[in-house]
């Protein structure tokens, strides 16, 4: 079935006082947004609903982009009938609405509220006619009023009559945009999407920074990056990316610091660029997808070590997940195939075979006055590149323009 | 030219030709290299997967290239029955296979398995009851048909997927290899189908290069063994532009063809409406949904099928005796022979097998020259 309209009820952001109409015409935004492929889509975010007007748009594929913007509780497909329709024409929609979900017993109730006073049947009367009109249609169907399997609801207003017997759980948390800005450090593993995911999750709109190493790392690298990002960018908002040449200082670290400090001073600078871009930029916090005691980066001490070089707050969202719990999430929400693609990452490469879980900060600190930190740092901000990237954008199989032709 | 061979083989696509000429001149790295030039032709080698994945509504993981239906055959008979020898010995199939088909088996049966060959009826199809009463403990693989090469008879796959079905240990392999564009893919490549092999050359592709499915979840040994591409399971270079084209002829293919099935369906029936009036015609083939819209078999008594051939040769007209692998072998057509068809009308059996670029024009003026040529033969014999 092909609905009309897609009615969204609005979760959390409703009981934000003052803000909700921030709230609100943002994730009406965020919607657009998402719905964007969608051309003949317009919406009209109201008080206490948003309404998708589908204009014969596929309703299905619309629903699919829906179930990830967060701020939504929960949604429902519509059916849209002139205003002036006869008995016959709701009796038959609410027939082909329900017929799906008919098994062997099945419950239901009609919810009408009549704000168009001038229609010709009463609220009782049209509960009655369609009432019995599925009961006659349906042996299975027994009427239930307290916990129906099926609440079919009818609005009979004044611009149509408008049926739903759906009610479908949205993503919930709050529209990407309404909690800030921060800069996530996205690697392409299967942990910083999550970490963003759940960062987003709470409103939080993200740029995100890659360490891009060519030619130790490789083009596809970054392009899988990229699709994260653009996967990512469906929960609510297009997503700055933001890559940064990392090759120059790696080689120098390698070169000039000793072998147990490279990965802790090669992370103290990423963290050092990613300050430097959220000031820069405005923005009021760092985002990591670092679980504590995954690797030698991620003990105590060495988060210590490597936090050293800011002040500003480093958000660590997955901080206590275990590794099976955040792959689950990252299968939830689609990034886990994309993470596993085995291209090497920034991470990966010059890693020592046994980097120091413990690194002492003054020792860390000493052996960094080995490289020109500051114009390293300033050099790499100043040569970044910024991408915007938008929901449903391919960059591993950006040649498949070029190719469709052959194929 | 007349062209009613195309279960032989098929013209390339102008558009598939167009294709492979582009791959071999722009995309000509080895997908397995590492290089971005390589990694081209990588993607353009998945593409092509997920095209023919999705026109046929299954899994890209599922599609491993190959040589064409021969190898195919070969590969997915030879490959389950070694990797399943620990489970049984015993394979089923039908008396009217491909030679793809039955030569793999007959190697299988020289290295101690034995195989079952099903009979057929007189419309050339196997029994479900027949196959249900083959199957024992041993049995650890069915391979049948989908459309027989020689007369058109259109297996029941649905009926034995059933079947097999309450059989897990058995694994069915469809040789599909007619059937691309002559039906609803659903019915040959259904849930209960764990491989089915395919040829690229039978729906306007190039020579060369097929692929067959193989269910997620199911195992076989390679056949080929090497650098390890396919996901390790049949090695050697990928053929990309063959592939390409491949993909590219089987998208137009199935694109409207039920529309284009109607078409063939008719012209077959305008032709045996009109030959079977004449007395010494024999149909092998019929005009119902037993059959595919495309291979009509017949014979004429007393005249041998190869003359038949060539007599409509002189008028540009191309047909076959029944099929174009044992043609040149004078050997009687298996399948006639397992639907116990006497060896002196078997013997006068040609093959005409349509396809969507054939038009009822051609129809009429084969049945003027068929006309011709049967008064002459009806005087001679």
């Amino acid at each position: 079935m092909n609905y009309s309209e897609i009615m969204v009820r609005y979760g959390e952001l409703s009981t934000k006082g003052k803000n909700r109409k921030t709230f609100i015409s943002q994730l009406a935004n965020n919607v657009k947004s998402v719905l964007r492929e969608f051309e003949d889509v317009t919406i009209n975010a109201q008080r206490d609903r948003l309404h998708v007007n589908l204009n014969g748009a596929d309703s299905d594929a619309v629903m699919k982009n829906l179930d990830r913007v967060f701020g939504i509780e929960t949604y429902s497909p519509v059916m849209r009938l002139d205003k002036d329709s006869e008995i016959s024409d709701i009796q038959l929609m609410s027939k082909q609405m329900i017929e799906d979900e008919i098994s062997e017993s099945t419950t239901f109730k009609i919810t009408t509220k009549r704000q168009n006073k001038d229609f010709n049947l009463s609220t009782y009367e049209l509960n009655d006619q369609i009432g019995s009109y599925l009961l006659d249609n349906f042996e299975n169907l027994k009427v239930d009023l307290k916990h129906p399997d099926i609440n079919l609801r009818i609005e009979v207003r004044m611009s149509g009559i408008y049926l739903s017997s759906k009610t479908i759980q949205g993503a919930l948390g709050l529209p990407v945009g309404t909690g800030g800005r921060a800069t996530m450090m996205l690697s392409g593993g299967i942990d910083s999407p999550v970490a963003a995911y759940m960062a987003m999750k709470r409103g939080v709109k993200l740029d995100m920074v890659h360490f891009y190493s060519p030619p130790y790392t490789s083009e596809q690298a970054l392009a899988k990056a990229k699709d994260l990002a653009s996967k990512l960018a469906g929960f609510g908002s297009s997503i700055n990316f933001i890559q940064v040449p990392f090759t120059k200082i790696q080689e120098e670290v390698k070169e000039k610091v000793p072998e147990g400090y490279l990965m802790t001073i090669q992370r103290r600078f990423m963290l050092k660029i990613t300050a430097e871009l959220t000031k820069k930029r405005n923005a009021t916090g760092v985002f990591t997808g670092e679980s504590l005691g995954q690797v030698a980066s991620q003990t105590m001490e060495s988060m210590m070590a490597i936090n050293d070089v800011t002040s500003l707050p480093v958000l660590r969202p997955l901080l206590s997940l275990d590794k099976t719990e955040i792959i689950s999430i990252a299968r939830k929400i689609d990034t886990y195939d994309l993470s596993i693609m085995p291209f090497e990452d920034c991470c990966t490469i010059f890693t020592p075979p046994s980097p120091k879980t413990k690194p002492d900060l003054e020792k860390t600190r000493h052996f960094e006055k080995n490289v020109d930190v500051d114009s390293m740092v300033k050099e790499a901000v100043d040569n970044i590149k910024v991408t915007k990237i938008k929901a449903g954008e391919s960059y591993l199989n950006s040649q498949e323009d070029v190719f469709s032709e052959l194929l | 030219m007349i062209y009613f061979d195309n279960s032989a083989t098929t013209k390339i696509n102008d558009d598939a030709l167009k294709s492979y000429q582009k791959v071999s001149e722009t995309y000509w790295g080895n997908p397995s290299s590492l290089h971005k030039f390589g990694e081209e032709s990588f993607s353009l080698l998945n593409q092509s997967r997920k095209q023919i994945a999705d026109l046929f509504n299954v899994n890209s993981d599922e599609i491993f290239f190959t040589s064409g239906g021969t190898e195919g055959d070969n590969w997915i008979i030879k490959g389950v029955a070694l990797n399943k020898k620990k489970f049984g010995n015993h394979i089923i199939t039908s008396s009217i296979e491909h030679p793809a088909v039955m030569n793999s088996l007959h190697q299988l049966e020289d290295n101690g398995f034995e195989v079952t060959y099903l009979p057929v009826d007189e419309d050339g199809r196997v029994s479900v009851d027949s196959l249900k009463e083959a199957i024992n403990e041993n049995t650890i693989l069915v391979s049948i048909m989908g459309i027989n090469n020689e007369i058109g008879a259109v297996q029941p796959i649905d009926e034995i997927s059933n079947l097999l079905s309450h059989y897990p240990k058995i694994d069915f392999h469809v040789d599909a290899v007619q059937t691309v564009g002559k039906g609803d893919i659903n019915f040959f490549l259904n849930e209960n189908v764990n491989y089915a092999t395919f040829s690229g050359h039978k729906f306007h592709g190039p020579r060369g290069v097929g692929f067959v499915y193989i269910q997620r979840g199911k195992r076989l040994d390679p056949l080929i063994a090497g650098g390890g591409q396919e996901k390790n399971q049949r090695s050697g270079t990928e053929n990309v532009p063959a592939i390409v084209a491949m993909s590219k002829a089987l998208r137009i293919t199935l694109d409207n063809y039920d529309v284009k099935i109607q078409g063939q369906k008719s012209i077959k029936e305008m032709i045996l409406n009109h030959i079977q009036n004449f007395d010494k015609v024999v149909p092998f083939s019929k005009d119902n949904d037993n059959f595919a819209p495309h291979i009509l078999c017949f014979a004429i008594k007393g005249v041998r099928g190869e003359t038949i051939v060539h007599a409509f040769e002189q008028y540009d007209i191309y047909i076959s005796t029944t099929s174009a692998c044992s043609s040149k072998k004078q050997q009687i057509s298996g399948t006639l022979k397992s639907m116990n068809i006497e060896d002196d009308i078997a013997t006068s059996a040609v093959r005409i097998s349509l396809d969507e670029d054939n038009t009822k024009d051609e129809a009429k003026k084969f049945l003027e020259i068929f006309d011709i040529l049967y008064k002459k033969f009806d005087k001679l014999s």
